[in-house]
C-alpha cells in the first residue's frame, strides 16, 4: 500500500490553527471586556453615566420596535408614546381623572351652531430650534392630514368630520366641522413645526429619523435613535409646563419579557412594563426584591367574550358560518350565566384583575356603568340550564340537543399568544360541558382572518379604552361594517342595531359632558342586555420600577393608576431621580468581584493558549527529529 | 474517506507527472485539460442549479407567506382609531386590493431588479432594513460560527482519537446534552447567572442589546464585545456538538485504515499521524457541514437574537412575521435562502479541489 501523504497536509493544520487562534482571540476579547476600564454589567447605565457626566437617566425597557418616528405614520404604542413626548398636542388629559386640560391650546370653545371650534394657542411654547410654535403650525398639521393620503395613515380618523382648518392669527386656530362632534377636546394629534415638515416630499416614506435632535416642543427632545436598540430623549428645559426632572429618558428594546425583568432586577433599566402586564409569576418574583417597587393599577383594557351576531356587509349581505343557536338571546345569556368570574379572576388572573360588567373600564369613572340588580347576569348554572330548556335545547344524555336533533356544539376563537385565553378556554369547556354544550377552543396566532370572515361562534375579545370612549363605541355601529364580505373593517364583531346607532350619534353630538356620559351608559346597558358582548374582567396594569433610580413617579389616575402607556406624558415628565448612593454599594461590590473573575478568565485563557503553543512547538521539534 | 480513494489519487498524481497521454487522435486533450473541462462543466451545472433554486425560492416565498391566515392591515392598525375608509386606503397603498396574479408578477419583476418593495410597518425599502440589520447578525453568528466550528473540530478530533476514554464519553455526552437544550432557555439561564448574578457570581455582562449607547472609538468596540459574550456562548454551546459529532464519527471511520497503520509503522508520532494523515481525510464530511452552517450565519438565530434583544435579521424576521409584513418576510426569506444556496454551491465548487473523485 502506498502511503498517501496528503499534498496539502499543512493547509488544514494551519486552517485549524487560525480557527483556534480566532476562537482564543474572541474569548480573550470577551474576557478583556470585564477588566478594569470597561463598564461592568453590574453598573446600571444611569449610574455609569452619572459618573461620566452627572446626567440622570431614566431607562425604560420596551418590547416593541419603533415603526416610525413620523407622527403621521406611527401606529405602534411605543412610537405614539414617543410622539407624545416630542410634540405637544392641542389638549391633554388630566392626570387625576382624565378630563381635558390645556396643552398647546389654552382654551377651546364651540360656536352656537356647534359646528365651529376656536382654539386659543399658547404663546409660551417654542420649538427646540428657537422658533415660536403658533396656530399656523397646528393648521398646517391638520390640513396636511386632510389633504395628503400618505400623511393620514396614523391620525386620519380624527379629521374625517373636518370641513376646514384655518389660523387667522398666531394664537387662534379655527376648525369647522361637517357635523357636531363632542370629541374636539380629544384630538390626539401631535402638532409638528410647519417650517421643518413643509420641506418633506413623500410623507409615506419620511420616517423622521435621519437628523438629530428632532425639532419638537414637547417635554422631551429626541436626540438619538438606533433601530431596535434605543430611543434617547433629553429633557426640554424650556417646556412651558416646566422641565422634566430626569435629564434623559431612554427607551431600550428588550424583545424578551423575562430578559427585561432580569435587566430591572440588575438595575440596568429603571422601569419595566408588561405587554400589557407583567405575568403573575414575574410580578411575584419581583415583589420581594430590594429596591424594586411593583406597581399595580386599574387597567385600561377589558377582557370579554363576544358572540357572532351574524356577519354582514354594510349593504346587509350575510356571510360567515356563526352558529344560529347564538342568535337566541336566551342561549347567549345561558352561556354567560354559567361563567364563574370569581374563579377566573382568582385562578387565571391570580388576583391581578377585577370583575367586569360595563364596556368602559372603571378607570374612567365618568363613563363607568354597572348593571342593576335585576339586569345582572351573575353566576347561576341552574338558571342557565332553565334558559336553555326554554330556548329548546333539552338535555339528552349529557348533551344539549336542539329541535332539529343536532347537539349544541360551539367554537371559540382564542389568541394562541395569550395564556389567559387558553386557560379560560379550559374552564369554559368544563362549565359549558356541564350544561351539555360542546366547545372547541380554536387557538390561532392571528384570529383576524376567521374573525373578519365571520367564521366563528364566540371569540375572546378585548380593547384598550381611551379617555374618550367614542372609538370603542364606534366599532359596534353599522357604519363600521365591511363594504365587502371578509374584508378588513372597523367593526369589532358585526353588531349593527338601529337603537345603538342612534345612541352613538346622540353621544357624539352632545357637548354637555354629563348628558353625554348618560348616553354612553345607555349604550353600555344596551350592549350588556343584547348579550352579544359580555365583559368578564378588567385586567390590572402590572409594572415595576427601581426605587434606587426613580424616587417618585406619577401614576394615572394619580391615586392608584398605571405608569406605562398613559394618556399624556405625566409619568416620564413627573419622574424624580433618586439620590445617588443608595444601592450603589452592591454594584461596586459585584463590580470588583467581576474584575477579579475577569482577570482570572484572562489568565486562564492566556495560560491555556501558551500551553497549547508550547506543546505544538515541541511536537514540531519532535517531528523534525 | 477510506483507503479506496488512494488509487484514484495516485492515478491522478501519476498523470500529472507523466505528461500528456501517449496516444490518441490529434484533437485529444491531456488528462489535465480533460479534468479542467470536466470541472468547469461541473461548476457550470452547479451554478445553473443554484440559479434555478433561487428562482424557485423567489416564487415560493410569494405564495408561502400568503398562506399565513392573517390580515396585515388589520394587524398593523390593531387597537388604533382607524376608519373603514382608512383601512381601504392602506390596502390600496400596499397593493393588497390587486388580484393575486398582478401582485405576483410585479413582485417577481421588481425582485429580479433587487427591489423587494417597501416594508408595511417600517415605511422603508426592504433591502434597506436588511442591510441595516445584517452587520449585527454577521457579527454575532459569524463569531459564534468560527468558535463553534473550531471547538467542534478540535474536540471531535480529540474524542475520536481517544475513543472510549473517559474524556470521550464525557465530551460526547456534554455535547449531546447541550445540543438538546433549547437555545432560548440556555440564554435566559446565562442572563440570570452571569448578567444579573446569582449567589457569589456577580452580574458581569449586559442583559441584552448590542451596545450601551454611550461609547465611542475603541471603548465602543469593547462595549460591543462585552455585549456579545453571553449570546456567543449560547450559540457556541448549542452549536458545537454538530461539528464535534460529525468530525468524531468521520475520524472513527478513518482510524482503522491501513494507511494509518503504515504511517505508524514508518515511526511517525501518533500526533503527527492524526494531524497529517487522519484528520485531512476525515475533514471532508465536516467541511460540508461547515458550509451548510456558513449559509445559516446570515439567517441569524431568531430565538437567541430575541432573548438577547440583538438587533439582527432574526429579530427582524420575527417582527415581519408577526404582522405579517409581506414584503419584509419575502425579502428576508429570499436573502436567507440565497445565503444557504450560495454556501452550498461554494461547497460544491470547492469540494472537487479537496476530493478529486467528486465532479468527474
Amino acid at each position: 500500500m502506498v502511503e498517501r501523504v496528503p499534498p496539502h497536509a499543512a493547509q488544514p493544520r494551519s486552517r485549524l490553527r487560525i480557527l483556534l487562534a480566532s476562537g482564543a482571540a474572541a474569548l480573550g476579547l470577551a474576557a478583556a471586556s470585564v477588566v478594569p476600564g470597561v463598564p461592568l454589567g453590574a453598573a446600571s447605565p444611569q449610574q455609569a453615566q452619572a459618573a461620566d457626566s452627572g446626567k440622570s437617566t431614566l431607562t425604560v425597557a420596551v418590547a416593541q420596535s419603533v415603526d416610525s418616528l413620523s407622527p403621521f405614520l406611527a401606529q405602534k404604542l411605543l412610537s405614539t408614546s414617543v410622539s407624545r413626548l416630542m410634540y405637544d398636542f392641542l389638549t391633554n388629559y388630566d392626570v387625576k381623572d382624565n378630563h381635558a386640560i390645556p396643552g398647546l391650546a389654552t382654551k377651546w370653545e364651540p360656536s352656537a351652531d356647534k359646528l365651529t371650534w376656536t382654539y386659543t394657542i399658547r404663546s409660551d411654547s417654542k420649538w427646540s430650534d428657537g422658533q415660536q410654535a403658533t396656530a399656523e403650525d397646528a393648521a398646517w398639521t391638520f390640513n396636511k392630514i386632510m389633504t395628503d393620503e400618505a400623511a393620514a395613515q396614523s391620525n386620519g380618523s380624527f379629521v374625517t368630520n373636518f370641513k376646514k382648518v384655518t389660523a387667522p392669527s398666531p394664537t387662534k386656530l379655527v376648525i369647522e366641522l361637517k357635523e357636531p362632534q363632542a370629541t374636539m377636546a380629544a384630538l390626539d394629534v401631535p402638532i409638528v413645526p410647519k417650517h421643518v415638515w413643509e420641506k418633506v416630499g413623500d410623507f409615506s416614506k419620511f420616517n423622521n429619523d435621519t437628523k438629530f435632535p428632532i425639532v419638537g416642543n414637547g417635554p422631551f427632545i429626541l436626540t438619538d435613535y438606533k433601530v431596535d436598540q434605543y430611543v434617547k430623549l433629553k429633557a426640554n428645559k424650556d417646556f412651558w409646563r416646566g422641565s422634566p426632572k430626569f435629564d434623559e429618558v431612554v427607551f431600550k428594546t428588550y424583545k424578551d419579557q423575562d430578559a427585561a425583568v432580569a435587566a430591572l432586577r440588575k438595575g440596568e433599566v429603571s422601569f419595566v412594563a408588561g405587554s400589557p402586564a407583567l405575568t403573575p409569576a414575574q410580578a411575584a418574583s419581583l415583589k420581594g426584591e430590594k429596591n424594586v417597587k411593583v406597581n399595580e393599577g386599574p387597567g385600561r383594557r377589558f377582557f370579554a367574550l363576544a358572540t357572532n351576531p351574524g356577519a354582514q356587509t354594510k349593504d346587509g349581505k350575510k356571510f360567515g358560518n356563526g352558529n344560529k343557536a347564538l342568535l337566541d338571546q336566551k342561549v347567549r345569556q345561558a352561556l354567560f350565566l354559567s361563567i364563574d368570574r370569581d374563579t377566573l379572576i382568582d385562578k387565571v388572573f391570580q388576583g391581578h384583575a377585577v370583575n367586569g360588567a360595563g364596556y368602559i373600564p372603571p378607570r374612567f369613572p365618568a363613563y363607568k356603568w354597572e348593571p342593576s340588580a335585576s339586569q345582572k347576569l351573575g353566576y347561576g348554572p341552574a338558571k342557565a340550564a332553565k334558559l336553555l330548556d326554554q330556548a329548546g335545547y333539552k338535555l339528552k344524555g349529557d348533551q344539549r340537543v336542539g329541535k332539529d336533533g343536532k347537539p349544541l356544539d360551539l367554537r371559540i376563537l382564542c389568541h394562541a399568544t395569550d395564556p389567559n385565553d387558553k386557560a379560560i378556554g379550559k374552564y369554559l369547556k368544563e362549565w359549558w360541558g356541564k350544561l351539555g354544550i360542546g366547545l372547541k377552543v380554536d387557538c390561532l396566532d392571528d384570529v383576524s382572518v376567521p374573525w373578519y370572515a365571520g367564521e366563528y361562534d364566540l371569540a375572546f375579545d378585548g380593547w384598550s379604552v381611551n379617555p374618550d370612549p367614542d372609538f370603542v363605541l364606534g366599532i359596534h355601529t353599522c357604519a363600521a361594517l365591511p363594504v365587502k364580505a371578509k374584508a378588513s373593517a372597523a367593526t369589532d364583531n358585526f353588531i349593527c342595531d338601529k337603537t345603538y346607532d342612534e345612541l352613538y350619534k346622540k353621544q357624539l353630538a352632545e357637548y354637555d359632558p354629563a348628558k353625554r356620559a348618560d348616553i354612553v351608559k345607555q349604550m353600555q346597558s344596551w350592549l350588556y342586555d343584547s348579550g352579544y358582548m359580555n365583559v368578564i374582567a378588567y385586567p390590572n396594569a402590572v409594572e415595576a420600577y427601581r426605587t434606587d433610580q426613580i424616587k417618585s413617579i406619577s401614576t394615572m389616575p394619580e391615586a392608584a393608576g398605571n405608569i406605562y402607556g398613559q394618556d399624556g406624558y405625566w409619568s416620564w415628565w413627573s419622574a424624580v431621580p433618586a439620590g445617588s448612593g443608595d444601592g450603589t454599594d452592591n454594584d461596586s461590590g459585584s463590580g470588583s468581584t467581576g474584575i477579579v473573575i475577569g482577570i482570572v478568565v484572562v489568565v486562564v485563557v492566556l495560560a491555556g493558549g501558551g500551553f497549547l503553543l508550547m506543546r505544538r512547538r515541541r511536537t514540531t521539534a519532535d517531528d523534525r527529529e | 474517506m477510506t483507503a479506496d480513494s488512494t488509487p484514484a489519487l495516485v492515478k491522478q498524481a501519476d498523470a500529472d507527472t507523466d505528461g500528456p497521454a501517449p496516444a490518441g487522435p490529434p484533437a485529444a486533450r491531456s488528462p489535465r485539460a480533460r479534468d479542467t473541462k470536466a470541472y468547469l462543466r461541473y461548476v457550470a451545472a452547479k451554478i445553473l442549479g443554484a440559479a434555478v433554486s433561487l428562482f424557485a425560492v423567489l416564487v415560493t416565498s410569494f405564495f408561502l407567506f400568503r398562506l399565513i391566515p392573517s390580515d396585515p392591515v388589520k394587524q398593523m392598525t390593531g387597537g388604533r382609531r382607524v376608519s373603514s375608509e382608512q383601512l381601504e386606503s392602506l390596502r390600496h397603498q400596499f397593493g393588497l386590493d390587486q388580484p393575486m396574479w398582478k401582485q405576483f408578477t410585479s413582485y417577481v419583476g421588481d425582485a429580479l431588479t433587487g427591489d423587494f418593495g417597501t416594508s408595511y410597518q417600517f415605511h422603508a425599502p426592504v433591502m434597506d432594513k436588511i442591510v441595516e440589520a445584517l452587520p449585527a447578525t454577521l457579527l454575532l453568528t459569524g463569531t459564534a460560527y468560527v468558535l463553534y466550528s473550531a471547538l467542534g473540530l478540535w474536540l471531535g478530533t480529540r474524542t475520536a482519537w481517544r475513543n472510549g476514554s473517559t474524556s470521550d464519553r464525557f465530551n460526547t455526552a456534554l455535547a449531546l446534552t447541550l445540543y438538546s437544550v433549547p437555545s432560548f432557555w440556555l440564554g435566559l439561564l446565562l442572563i440570570i447567572v452571569f448578567a444579573v448574578g446569582i449567589g457569589p457570581i456577580p452580574g458581569m455582562f449586559p442583559t441584552g442589546g448590542l451596545e450601551s449607547g454611550n461609547e465611542t472609538g475603541f471603548a465602543y468596540v469593547l462595549d460591543v464585545a462585552h455585549h456579545m459574550v453571553l449570546p456567543v456562548i449560547t450559540l457556541v454551546a448549542v452549536g458545537y456538538a454538530q461539528t464535534l459529532l460529525v468530525m468524531r464519527s468521520s475520524l472513527l471511520d478513518e482510524m482503522g485504515s491501513d494507511y494509518l497503520t503504515t504511517a505508524r509503522a514508518k515511526g511517525l508520532r501518533d500526533d503527527s499521524v492524526r494531524r497529517k494523515h487522519a484528520v485531512p481525510n476525515a475533514m471532508l464530511p465536516t467541511f460540508t457541514l461547515m458550509f451548510v452552517n456558513l449559509g445559516h450565519v446570515v439567517a441569524g438565530q431568531i430565538l437567541v437574537e430575541t432573548v438577547f434583544s440583538w438587533p439582527g435579521l432574526g429579530g427582524l424576521f420575527y417582527q415581519g412575521l408577526s404582522v405579517p409584513d409581506l414584503p419584509l418576510v419575502q425579502g428576508l426569506f429570499f436573502v436567507f435562502a440565497t445565503a444557504v444556496i450560495l454556501a452550498n454551491t461554494l461547497a460544491d465548487v470547492l469540494y472537487p479541489l479537496l476530493d478529486p473523485r467528486v465532479g468527474r
